[in-house]
């Protein structure tokens, strides 16, 4: 394949990573949720590994592995093993207002690309479009922490955000040196498992459906022991 | 072998003890042994970091396993350590008492082991990103820190407790991730100026040609970072979770949080603050890193002082204590120029040694009185005159009275702030004013009046408090010569001349 095909193709990807944002946004069930979550970080994985094809960067197919592994893989199977220990599958959460949610959106991914337009002025117009694409995936995820209640799906909201900064890291600098992209990945995964941990504690508490309710927090309350 | 000789050992032994105390205090079991063990892990770094300034005194910057001591993090490091080491003294006998309370049951056991390994670990992680060379390992490192505090503030498992560890983990995750976004954007900006563009993220390669940086992706990036690490500093409007973590986490771990989390994550801010400068200047906004600085310091001090009014939990009334405190660092660093800044940094210090030394005596406090309610703690000083005492002395030297080191520093930066930017000051001075009358109205209650029926004295080791106060009382009469030396050099480094 030629190299325009190729920037073209990428384009189309990181465009169906930020389609992927929308879906988790408006899906009324977690496990739909779930599955485009790990559709969108196996995009990720694809696109880094194009990317590392074309630039010659051969650290990136390791990045690539990791990714497809850890967001496509390992935390999708997490998050579905819980959903369903938890008896959540059926649990349904109608946005309360929809059609709100998605102009928000898409103003954000608009937003985006003003807020990119001066940065990369000099670079690749393909460059342009990723990390506005990025950008705005990190931005959806933040929409999504906001509108949902669910534990699980605030939690994938944070999530997405980081498909969203590993996304910028590839597209801008064509990766971070190894040891951060390592420690970033371990991070994200332990803080998959603490999420897991917390889940269950809430699960307890019936607080996991609607974590708005968590208020017993404020000057007013006693702290008695 | 000559690059080992040059601080090699001390570096690393300060930053690495404790992430070897992480493994070896998992695999121990018995609370007696288990709190000695990390009192030994948190007294090797200390020591090692007194071996550390020592290398650094005779041979300047210290380049090593990929850490790097400079004018700007010897001091942190060495204060990181002590506070570290009392802090651990402290919940060595703290922690064995709440086991037969709060932590009662066989989930005490195994809550006891994971709270030591994961107080190793949040030493660690702040030493790390205290010392690391590396932008995107600072980074790891602050988010590491998120990590291993969250389950600490959950310890004890009450609703309140995973209440405030899901704020905390949710505010703190979200913010930490802009944080990133905004140090891939200078990474992005360093891709075309540096010779070697694998080593834009190293910060001294990224010093020595931030004057070449694109401008606009460099604002771009500080607002990121400021709103991100900003989050872990207790800036309001981002300081939702500092309140609720401080008053619901073991009192050891509010301590660290307040005494040192905060500083770490701010000298994140500084670091990045740093580049953004070189590269804005000669821009018509050469100073906005500085002018958003000031504004989210006022802001916070601000608001730090009204919260403080209307706390009823002590936990909570000294964290808000410690959003303002914050808030007047940042606007310190964001007044800029040697004065402000060397105050800043001052500040820095001896806040972190004054606050810690306040919430190891508000452990001792709500130990005697059962209750974290202010409206429920009341005569300290007649049921044990040595906590009441402590705590009364500790409070004044936090709302900035002489002869402590914390009125230096507020007086400093009042000084620079007046000779500056005179209008500020009339935001500057009421913030300090409420903030001191809030905190007394609450505190004299507490330390005077009548003894509750039954309130009995603990069992308590202020020797840490003592120690701390002590060095407070000691920088508020003289600055000893080396750490004026230190400090001296940082103001270089952060403002571009020393102090005259």
């Amino acid at each position: 394949m030629s190299g325009e095909v190729i920037q073209s193709l990428i384009l189309i990807l990181a465009a169906l990573v930020l389609f992927a944002s929308f879906v988790q946004i408006s899906r009324e069930r977690l496990l739909p949720a779930i599955h485009a979550f790990a559709w969108q970080g196996a995009l990720v994985a694809v696109v880094t590994g194009l990317i590392a094809a074309t630039g010659h960067v051969p650290g990136l197919y390791f990045s690539a592995a990791l990714t497809f592994l850890l967001k496509a893989l390992l935390i999708p199977w997490l998050l579905h093993r819980l959903v369903r220990h938890l008896k959540l599958a059926r649990h349904r959460e109608p946005l309360g207002h929809p059609i709100l949610t998605v102009v928000l959106a898409v103003a954000l991914v608009i937003f985006s690309y003003w807020l990119v337009l001066p940065i990369v002025a000099h670079s690749l117009s393909s460059t342009r479009n990723i990390l506005a694409i990025s950008l705005a995936v990190v931005l959806l995820g933040l929409l999504m922490m906001v509108v949902r209640s669910q534990a699980v799906a605030q939690v994938l909201g944070f999530m997405s955000m980081e498909n969203g900064l590993f996304l910028a890291a590839v597209s801008a600098t064509q990766g971070m040196p190894l040891v951060v992209e390592l420690g970033v990945a371990f991070d994200v995964m332990v803080a998959a498992v603490l999420f897991g941990v917390f889940f269950l504690e809430l699960g307890e508490g019936g607080e996991l459906h609607n974590v708005d309710r968590l208020n017993r927090l404020d000057e007013t309350r006693d702290g008695d022991l | 072998m000559n690059a080992l000789s040059n601080g090699f050992w001390p570096v690393v032994l300060t930053v690495y003890t404790p992430l070897l105390g992480i493994f070896v205090l998992a695999l121990i079991g018995r609370a007696q042994r288990a709190g000695w063990v990390n009192v030994g892990c948190a007294g090797v770094s200390f020591a090692a970091s007194i071996w550390l300034a020592w290398a650094y005194t005779v041979h300047g910057d210290i380049v090593a396993a990929g850490l790097r001591i400079d004018a700007l993090n010897i001091s942190l490091v060495v204060l990181n350590a002590l506070v570290g080491l009392s802090t651990a003294l402290f919940s060595r006998t703290y922690m064995l008492e709440m086991l037969s309370t709060r932590l009662s049951g066989a989930r005490g056991v195994h809550g006891l082991r994971l709270y030591n390994s994961l107080f190793q670990a949040f030493l660690f992680t702040m030493l790390l990103a205290l010392t690391t060379a590396n932008l995107g390992v600072l980074w790891v490192a602050v988010e590491g820190c998120t990590l291993s505090t969250v389950l600490l503030v959950s310890l004890y498992r009450t609703p309140e407790a995973l209440e405030a560890a899901w704020k905390y983990f949710m505010l703190c995750g979200v913010g930490i991730a802009l944080a990133l976004f905004g140090t891939v954007l200078v990474y992005f900006a360093a891709q075309h100026v540096l010779p070697n563009p694998a080593q834009g993220l190293n910060w001294s390669v990224l010093y020595t040609h931030r004057k070449q940086f694109e401008p606009t992706v460099m604002i771009i990036a500080f607002v990121f970072v400021l709103v991100g690490y900003g989050t872990k500093v207790g800036l309001v409007p981002m300081h939702q979770w500092l309140p609720d973590a401080h008053s619901e986490g073991p009192t050891p771990v509010s301590a660290l949080l307040s005494g040192l989390l905060l500083n770490v994550a701010l000298y994140a801010v500084l670091r990045i603050k740093l580049l953004v400068d070189g590269a804005l200047a000669g821009t018509p906004s050469a100073h906005l890193a500085g002018h958003l600085l000031i504004g989210f310091g006022l802001v916070s001090l601000l608001v730090g002082a009204l919260f403080l009014h209307r706390s009823r939990d002590i936990k909570r009334l000294f964290s808000y204590s410690s959003i303002g405190h914050m808030g007047m660092i940042t606007f310190g660093f964001g007044l800029g120029g040697p004065l402000a800044t060397f105050a800043a940094l001052l500040y820095m210090i001896v806040h972190s040694l004054t606050k810690s030394a306040v919430f190891i005596t508000v452990g001792h406090a709500t130990h005697i009185a059962g209750t974290q309610t202010i409206d429920h703690i009341r005569g300290l000083i007649r049921t044990q005159p040595k906590v009441g005492w402590t705590l009364l002395i500790a409070v004044v030297a936090l709302a900035g009275f002489p002869p402590f080191g914390l009125f230096t520093s507020e007086f400093l930066l009042l000084g620079a702030t007046m000779h500056r930017a005179p209008l500020l000051a009339i935001v500057l001075l009421p913030g300090m004013a409420i903030t001191f009358a809030g905190l007394f109205r609450h505190v004299q209650r507490m330390v005077y009046g009548p003894v509750p029926a039954g309130q009995t004295p603990v069992r308590a080791n202020l020797w840490p408090v003592y120690v701390q106060m002590a060095l407070v009382l000691w920088l508020g009469l003289t600055i000893p010569t080396l750490l004026a030396h230190w400090l001296g050099q940082a103001t270089a480094l952060v403002a571009g001349a020393p102090l005259p």
